[in-house]
């Protein structure tokens, strides 16, 4: 049993381990500030500045974009709503399973919604379907966030005569740190995912300047740079992975010390 | 004073059509996937489509049963290996192990969670599939690449490690002390106290975790197409390369649009995924507030 548990936590430490040990020797200043030169999936210079921008564009786009519907509609779920209220459960049952659909799907589906609506390959596509992918795990996060908070803030509020929307304003300043870390977690997300973005938002050399132009995202650049016969360029795969992976480990740190001291607070 | 209710009203109904929205979300990416795979489901019967073993899509041929079976291989090897694993290190997390380590081994846990799937993909190439090359394949067959069932089953269950380790040990907490006090004070050692009265309570919730990781690994895409071999072919064994419904999905989304019903065909696997992860989920979801409720 306990050598169970052992092999578990080295997984952790493995896949940590040969991301760094791969991709550091290929790190350079170059890689972080540079867009692709031409020829650059041939071993030519430049860097992956096009997919890090990239990547912060479409996951920023999405997280905004999904926290615009998500906040209402968890507040609207948690306090407007009794807690046995039928829609309410059926409206987390339903989240809890549109949580658990593969980014595939999504992107699958933001294209069949992109083709319809004249969209292209590009910015906008990427965030919509990063958006619907991240809806749902925002909202679950503000739930658990909303039922912590403690009942009696809830009954002295409403005593005092607030009306329902009045009582979501003094929540929302105690779920500031919630909100937050649901924030945090949809923008991990949208960074590191593959399968929504594939075909919804291109890929370009370049860093997009408008919604309409293909954006370059990191994994998808891992991706096509892994399948490069070249060694150079493959070594630059495995840098690009441990950038995306340092950019995940400040999102997780982050999170765990905003929920820190959420804990520590309350 | 009525200022402020008409805002409450307005801005409480804003908010329901903002919920039905994202709740119908589900019906629409069903139905919208459905419209899409129309042309090919009018074409061909679905049986016709699951059973064929030719995949031409050139010639119009679509038969989608050796992804289907790529996927059930990978899918069944990463449950295979990840289970009996997570299954041991829970139950040691949760009833031997003191609380300083749970509460420091939990989180390391939820780490692996929150690793992209590409990094796991390309942790995959570097490591999994050579070992599998080099190590585990010449004992049991001439030749392999290492791009096989095993490395994608390998890769995917360390990826659903977190989700089944996490709720076990959550379903684990649920049961009450008393239950393994009362079956201690009749005499019985932890171990059996553990195997026969704690894990036959917590049954239902172990089952809803599986399913929940079940589901979790049908429709994960980058790892897997990774390290899989993307071969078209039924395997035969583990050290054969598959081609997970998944990966066929991504790999070939870029002809699509060119060649007739190729992209009705491809929007079929995705409905097809779609309900099968649908189905799976709500099952272990029912089951787990079940429990939740039963115990609180």
């Amino acid at each position: 049993m306990i050598g169970s548990t052992i092999l578990v936590g080295l997984s952790l430490f493995l896949i940590i381990g040969t991301v760094i040990i791969k991709g550091l020797p290929f790190l350079s200043l170059d890689m972080l500030t540079k867009t692709p030169n031409g020829g650059y999936y041939f071993g030519r210079s430049g860097g992956v500045l096009n997919a890090i921008i990239g990547s912060i564009y479409v996951a920023g786009g999405a997280t905004l974009l999904g926290m615009l519907i998500s906040l209402p509609v968890a507040i609207y779920l948690n306090i407007y709503l009794k807690k046995e209220n039928r829609f309410a459960r059926f409206a987390k049952l339903s989240f809890d399973v549109l949580f658990g659909i593969p980014s595939i799907v999504y992107g699958a589906f933001a294209f069949s919604l992109m083709v319809y609506l004249g969209v292209r390959a590009s910015l906008l596509g990427g965030v919509i379907a990063v958006a619907l992918l991240v809806i749902p795990i925002m909202v679950r996060t503000l739930d658990e966030v909303i039922i912590h908070v403690p009942k009696e803030l809830k009954e002295a509020v409403l005593s005092l005569g607030a009306t329902r929307w009045e009582m979501a304003k003094i929540y929302f300043r105690q779920i500031k740190a919630g909100i937050l870390t649901a924030v945090l977690l949809a923008f991990g997300r949208g960074v590191g995912d593959v399968a929504a973005v594939m075909f919804t938002a291109g890929f370009s050399d370049n860093i997009p300047t408008s919604l309409n132009e293909p954006a370059a995202t990191l994994p998808l650049a891992i991706f096509f740079q892994l399948g490069s016969p070249i060694p150079e360029v493959q070594g630059r795969a495995y840098a690009s992975a441990f950038i995306l992976s340092i950019f995940i480990l400040i999102i997780v740190v982050l999170s765990t010390l905003l929920t820190n001291k959420r804990r520590k607070k309350s | 004073m009525k200022i402020r209710l008409f805002k409450d009203k307005v801005i409480s109904g804003a908010m329901l059509v903002f919920s039905i929205l994202s709740v119908s979300m589900v019906l629409l990416i069903g139905v919208g996937l459905y419209w899409r795979s129309l042309p090919i489901l009018q074409d061909y019967s679905i049986w016709e489509l699951i059973s064929s073993n030719v995949w031409r899509p050139l010639k119009g041929s679509f038969g989608f049963y050796p992804f289907i079976m790529g996927t059930l291989w990978v899918t069944g090897m990463s449950i295979a290996i990840a289970i009996p694993l997570c299954l041991l290190t829970a139950i040691y997390v949760s009833e031997y192990a003191p609380n300083r380590f749970k509460n420091f081994f939990l989180p390391m846990i939820n780490m692996l969670a929150g690793i992209p799937p590409v990094i796991y993909g390309v942790w995959g190439v570097l490591f999994v599939v050579p070992l599998v090359q080099k190590y585990v394949a010449p004992f049991f067959v001439d030749f392999s690449t290492g791009f096989t069932v095993l490395a994608g089953g390998i890769v995917l269950a360390v990826m659903i490690f977190p989700l089944i380790v996490s709720i076990i040990v959550e379903v684990l907490q649920t049961i009450p002390k008393e239950l393994r006090e009362a079956s201690l004070s009749l005499g019985a050692t932890k171990w059996e106290t553990i195997k026969k009265v704690v894990l036959r309570k917590a049954m239902p919730g172990i089952i809803a975790a599986i399913v929940l990781a079940v589901s979790r690994a049908f429709g994960e895409t980058i790892a897997v197409l990774m390290v899989c071999g993307n071969v078209p072919i039924a395997p035969q064994s583990i050290f054969d390369p598959a081609y997970p419904l998944p990966a066929l999905l991504a790999n070939n989304f870029g002809e699509m649009m060119s060649v007739p019903l190729y992209d009705a065909a491809l929007m079929f696997s995705a409905l097809a995924l779609f309900v099968i992860i649908l189905i799976f989920n709500i099952i272990s979801r029912l089951i787990l507030q079940k429990i939740s409720v039963r115990n609180a």
